[in-house]
């Protein structure tokens, strides 16, 4: 329907009050952004306390539907954000690996509480020391746990990043498949990476 | 204490080492060699009648030249009385001790715990295989006293042996309990199957070469 234009005795043009727009101009990148922020379908991977605070961000008191996430996605093909939500064990890094190749781009990661971002207080043989040395991650969620405000902040920020994307750019949707050596950046950056700090360094004593 | 105790010291005599009394528990120390028969009395006898294997657990002191213990929690069901009985197992020989899977079916996960963690060898076990870490795992016993905290490799050695391990390589067929199906999976299935039984860390060496040997 387009605009009806009727021509009036004065000469003047009325133009018809059932006018209704049905179309607008708008950056593709932002149309296109808004739609992916606005319908992040996560995948919960939680494997400790942190998905307990992950349970209640996504129930009635402070409802994940609000930004268009109430569709937890438990299967990775149909996801696009993936939550780390507790600890990560060695075990368990082929497992988040696989997910995360599973998930079709575009997807993000978000890192949440202290030991899915830096091994927190397991800085032991056990435990992957922050799993961007697996996956790499775009929003880091401190706190042990943190709290259900905390992982909304978190979204948000996810969110704010992901409008600031564009098309133009495919090196943000790039993959990197794992090298020859099964780990997705040089060693010695894993190794700085998982150095002990804080309260660990302690833990020497007993090593 | 538990009138058991001195009813093993008669029965076993000097295979029983000591007994003791700790917060209402009692503990008797024995020698590992006759364990299978002392437990299978303690579980059979009528007067005793410990038939419920609560767990298996083991113990290394800070003195590292001084025997490691194996603990077994026995529970008399009917009687509701425990026992805790541990094996002395001096670490100059090799860590060995009989399994009590035969007494017990629930002991094979118990003593492959042991085995994972302390480097235990359970002769006569049906399936003693690491349960906790990877197959693959090769940095020792993580519960031993010798053992870092942080482990014996980098955490880049770490993270790439982890990240090569096969993630399904932990379960038999019988654990994914499709063992009895096995014959009626398409082939292409079995063959997954099949290969995931057993992880293989890939070595970085010869996948280099083979990657530079297709360059060339």
């Amino acid at each position: 329907m387009g605009v009806t234009a009727t021509p009036t005795r004065t000469g003047g043009t009325i133009v018809a009050e059932q006018v209704t727009p049905n179309w607008l101009t708008t950056r593709l990148d932002w149309l296109v952004n808004w739609g992916r922020a606005n319908s992040l379908w996560p995948m919960p991977f939680g494997t400790a306390c942190c998905a307990i605070e992950f349970m209640a961000t996504a129930a009635a008191r402070f409802d994940l539907a609000r930004f268009g996430m109430e569709r937890m996605s438990f299967s990775p093909r149909q996801a696009d954000v993936l939550i780390c939500a507790g600890r990560l064990p060695f075990k368990l890094a082929p497992v988040i690996r696989r997910i995360y190749d599973q998930m079709p781009q575009p997807k993000w990661v978000i890192s949440m509480g202290a030991c899915a971002s830096s091994g927190g207080i397991f800085d032991n043989y056990a435990m992957v020391q922050g799993i961007d040395t697996v996956v790499p991650v775009d929003v880091y969620v401190p706190g042990c746990p943190p709290r259900p405000e905390g992982l909304l902040y978190g979204i948000l920020m996810l969110q704010k990043k992901i409008r600031g994307e564009t098309l133009a750019d495919p090196s943000i949707r790039e993959e990197h498949p794992l090298g020859p050596r099964a780990l997705r950046m040089p060693p010695d950056k894993v190794d700085e990476l998982s150095e002990p700090f804080g309260n660990s360094i302690h833990q020497t004593r007993s090593a | 204490m538990n009138p058991s105790a001195s009813a093993l010291r008669q029965q076993f005599g000097d295979a029983i080492v000591r007994a003791a009394e700790s917060c209402g528990d009692t503990i008797v120390w024995v020698r590992p060699d006759r364990i299978v028969e002392i437990l299978g009395w303690l579980k059979e006898t009528p007067g005793q009648a410990y038939n419920y294997l609560t767990d298996i657990t083991a113990v290394e002191y800070r003195d590292t030249e001084g025997p490691l213990e194996v603990c077994y929690e026995l529970f008399s069901l009917t009687r509701r009385v425990p026992l805790r009985l541990k094996a002395i197992l001096p670490t100059d020989r090799p860590l060995e001790i009989d399994s009590a899977v035969a007494l017990w079916s629930g002991a094979d996960w118990l003593e492959r715990e042991v085995y994972d963690m302390f480097g235990i060898t359970f002769r006569g076990h049906p399936d003693l295989r690491r349960i906790l870490m990877w197959e693959t795992y090769a940095e020792g016993y993580p519960l031993r006293k010798s053992f870092p905290l942080r482990g014996r490799f980098s955490r880049s050695e770490q993270v790439r042996q982890a990240l090569g391990a096969n993630p399904e390589a932990h379960y038999s067929l019988e654990e994914l309990g499709i063992a009895q199906l096995y014959h009626e999976v398409p082939a292409d299935m079995r063959e997954r199957l099949a290969r995931g039984e057993r992880g293989r860390i890939a070595e970085p060496e010869a996948e280099q070469a083979a990657e530079e040997d297709a360059d060339g």
